[in-house]
């Protein structure tokens, strides 16, 4: 009897249409927990380094997370992972919504794709019986209209179906897998799927799933029930109020964007409007909202109601969450929010990650403007700012024209493009599109998240710590109390001793010593979460969330039965981290590569910076470039990484 | 005649605040499974939320009896400009899907409101309050079934099996 997880993959040879249901080894949850730490594992064994984004080696995982399936709270995302055609490294994006459990339902934990389909398909698991059915009929259709479109076909109205559209189908690398009302858009899960030639994965399942040791597993249930009615009756005081309860943030929900408007930039990453919310627009904007957003909607198992379901003027309706309605109004600089809800359905049918598809319009609106990109480059295209990005959109991800070029995203589209280009590339990390923020004084905890995390994107990484300090000591000793969600007592001083200016504030404090402690938590909460399947809005990504390093080990062991302590925990999640970075260590990744842009701040500090990645690779175990020692790797069972970077001449031998 | 206590028990669902989170189904499934909650599966649950999403149609249905045949037609009723289909709010286990029925056995799923619980367990921890339980006494005139009413199940029972098997079925359990 396997608990919590089904116990089975599930592969899908593409090229020769054999499909297997594969038993899977018990000590692999036991090394790597599931979702994410087992699925590097796989790739760590299964694609060397050699294989890129398009080659028919590159697997496509879709996996289960530990948790997925359990009545644990919002356990709910599905993980991809494969080689990015983007940043060429292993990336992850994750997805709500509700196929991980209907998947664990139907027997799997993962579904993994190898080769590429000759012709358009989409895989239909029901249960035991497993099909590959013709797709080409639904070649062209929307990434929503195609989950409708199938569940008819197949009269099945409970069956949870992940999709790409016309992106994915033209392997545009900002290409997202879109699934419900949640998506995997980073880093072109969709254009891998789209380059294998599956148009979709339908799931129906109606097996059980197990707990080992159900009455300890519902007491902490219990508790963390309580919890979360506390939370949500309790906002956090002195943060903004996205911040402040716990969920995604509640953009579907609140209609002040007074912080996001004035903070983040426009355009392409570049102008911030700190006079911008007026009372006009804030009215505007209220009343755009309020008409748009028909319901407010959750994942599978989930308390809070992130999402929405959008009606948006004359546009189809959609489903959306988060920060998605601004993206393409502030790239174009539009301060209608009815432009937001319109062409975010589009982008959505279209089936493209909406936070760096548009910063990949405004680069090329500012290419053009610049006189670097010409009227042949934008021949049809209406001169409004609106339109200009409507066009711009259909361009890309149908790879026509100019479209083409940009369809690669602003790293590579720079330098194709050149005669200049390449400066207007203000805002990218690994080749990866950041979000567009730019601000005054380098901060030593945003400097190492930004530059050293695998996911390549601010917000699967940073969440639990204050994102400044707090101007009075009341209001610190107010965010202090109550606070168990910390690894250490220590910590609550750190937020006690943080001033916002003079000697004990950014970029000197936090000390590298204490920021490296302080983002190595944060990080490790994202790699539990990300290994059990738990949305980071209802954990990793807010303040004081239900779910934390106490309570995390005792979930896990009465879900599985493996007597887990949090010093186990650790282990296991500091494995599947290391195993994940020595994967992009073989991929290239290296010191020179952790960079965040070099406008992110206007003050910079290249001395304390060097230090404190300096500090921040010691405190992690790995070595001047980045790359975990064999001391780090052998203290984590990852001897035979160590070998293979020897090998490979990676790691240098004896030197550390 | 003689005046009873009854206990009436309701669930009301406010299909408006459902957020299609689907802890119902679970929490259901788990309750009802041997030992309570070693395992869960929603396509047990005796509670299910038929989803349209872009129609905005989130509803809770609980499972009610089992019937042998479906129904001659499929109605459609629109309410709000959303079109629901007869069966969105049907209770019954029935021939024409596969809603309310164990998946393995087939055999019909019927709610039994959690009988023995404070409330509901789908109700305990629907989080967004959709579901409110609601449990009040009634005095009821106590009806005893009448001799007519005996004969007319005998009498079907005789058409089905024949009098000379009814006769011997009586005969051997009123021997017990």
């Amino acid at each position: 009897m396997r608990y919590a997880e089904a116990g089975y993959y599930l592969e899908v040879d593409l090229a020769t249409g054999n499909i297997e249901r594969v038993a899977t080894d018990p000590k692999l949850m036991e090394l790597h927990l599931g979702g994410l730490g087992t699925s590097i594992k796989l790739h760590w064994d299964r694609v060397p380094p050699e294989v890129k984004a398009f080659d028919p080696e590159n697997l496509l995982v879709f996996s289960t997370g530990l948790l997925n399936g359990t009545p644990v709270f919002s356990a709910n995302r599905s993980v991809v992972t494969f080689v990015s055609p983007q940043s060429g490294t292993l990336v992850y994006p994750m997805m709500g919504g509700f196929f991980a459990a209907e998947l664990k339902y139907a027997g799997y934990d993962k579904v993994i794709f190898r080769n590429k389909s000759p012709d358009w398909i989409y895989l239909y698991i029901n249960n035991d019986k497993v099909e590959i059915r013709d797709a080409s009929h639904l070649q062209g259709k929307g990434a929503l209209e195609t989950q409708d479109l199938i569940r008819k076909e197949l009269n099945q109205p409970k069956a949870q179906v992940a999709a790409i559209g016309l992106a994915g189908e033209n392997r545009v690398f900002t290409a997202s897998i879109e699934q419900s009302r949640s998506s995997a858009s980073r880093l072109g899960g969709g254009a891998v799927m789209g380059d294998k030639k599956i148009k979709a994965i339908a799931v129906r399942g109606t097996k059980d799933v197990y707990l080992a040791r159900p009455e300890e597993f519902m007491e902490v249930m219990k508790g963390v029930t309580e919890y979360i009615h506390f939370r949500n009756n309790n906002p956090i005081q002195d943060v903004m109020t996205i911040m402040s309860g716990i969920g995604s943030p509640q953009e579907m929900k609140h209609t002040d964007e007074k912080w996001h408007t004035e903070n983040f930039a426009w355009g392409n990453a570049r102008t911030r409007r700190r006079d911008f919310w007026t009372d006009e627009i804030d009215a505007s904007w209220t009343k755009s909202q309020l008409g748009a957003v028909k319901r407010l909607i959750s994942c599978f198992n989930c308390p809070q109601h992130c999402g929405a379901l959008v009606a948006p003027k004359d546009a189809p309706r959609y489903m959306a969450k988060c920060f998605g309605k601004l993206t393409y109004a502030m790239a174009a600089y539009v301060d209608d929010l009815d432009f937001g809800w319109k062409i975010l359905q589009r982008a959505t049918e279209y089936g493209v990650d909406s936070f760096s598809t548009p910063q990949i319009l405004a680069f090329a609106v500012e290419l053009y403007e610049a006189g670097i990109l010409t009227d042949k480059d934008f021949a049809g295209c209406p001169s409004d700012k609106e339109g200009r990005f409507f066009w711009l959109l259909d361009r890309v991800v149908r790879r026509e024209g100019i479209g083409d070029v940009l369809a690669d995203g602003v790293y590579f589209a720079a330098r194709k493009i050149g005669n200049g280009a390449e400066a207007f590339d203000h805002n990218t990390i690994k080749k990866h599109e950041q979000l567009p923020i730019k601000l005054g004084t380098m901060d030593p905890l945003y400097y190492l998240m930004l530059s050293t995390n695998e996911k390549i994107s601010i917000t699967q990484m940073e969440g639990q710590w204050p994102q400044s300090a707090f101007p009075t000591m009341e209001q610190r000793e107010n965010f202090v109390r109550d606070w168990p969600q910390l690894p250490d007592e220590k910590f609550k001083q750190w937020v006690l001793d943080w001033e916002p200016r003079g000697e004990k504030s950014i970029p000197y404090y936090p000390t590298p010593d204490i920021a490296s402690e302080i983002v190595d938590w944060m990080e490790m909460m994202h790699n539990i979460d990300d290994a059990c399947g738990m949305c980071c809005g209802m954990s990793s990504f807010c303040f004081k969330p239900p779910y934390h390093i106490h309570n995390y080990p005792l979930l896990i062991s009465a879900a599985t039965g493996m007597d887990l302590d949090e010093a186990g925990l650790k282990k296991i999640v500091n494995r599947n981290r290391n195993l994940h970075r020595a994967y992009n260590n073989r991929k290239g990744i290296t010191r020179a590569d952790e960079k965040p842009p070099a406008d992110h701040w206007k003050k910079r500090f290249p001395e304390l910076e060097e230090e404190l990645l300096s500090t921040y690779y010691k405190f992690k175990g790995w070595n001047h470039d980045g790359i975990p020692t064999r001391e780090k790797l052998e203290e984590l069972d990852l001897g035979y990484v160590a070998d293979d970077l020897e090998k490979r001449g990676i790691l240098k031998n004896g030197q550390n | 005649m003689a005046k009873i206590k009854k206990k009436i028990r309701t669930i009301t669902v406010n299909a408006d605040k459902c957020n299609g989170c689907r802890t119902c189904e679970i929490m259901c499934s788990a309750f009802h499974a041997v030992p309570p909650y070693s395992s869960n599966n929603p396509a047990r649950s005796r509670i299910q939320i038929v989803t349209n999403r872009l129609e905005d149609i989130w509803l809770p249905v609980f499972a009610g009896e089992y019937t042998e045949s479906e129904c001659m037609g499929r109605n459609k009723y629109i309410m709000d400009g959303k079109e629901y289909s007869e069966c969105d709010s049907c209770r019954a286990s029935c021939p024409a899907r596969d809603l309310f029925k164990e998946p393995d056995s087939g055999l019909p799923l019927k709610c039994d409101m959690c009988d023995g619980e404070d409330e509901p367990i789908c109700v305990k921890w629907c989080l967004v309050d959709a579901l409110i339980y609601e449990e009040r006494e009634e005095e009821v005139d106590e009806e005893k079934p009448s001799v007519s009413e005996m004969e007319i199940g005998l009498e079907s029972l005789m058409k089905k099996h024949g009098l000379q098997k009814l006769l011997d079925s009586v005969a051997r359990l009123s021997e017990k």
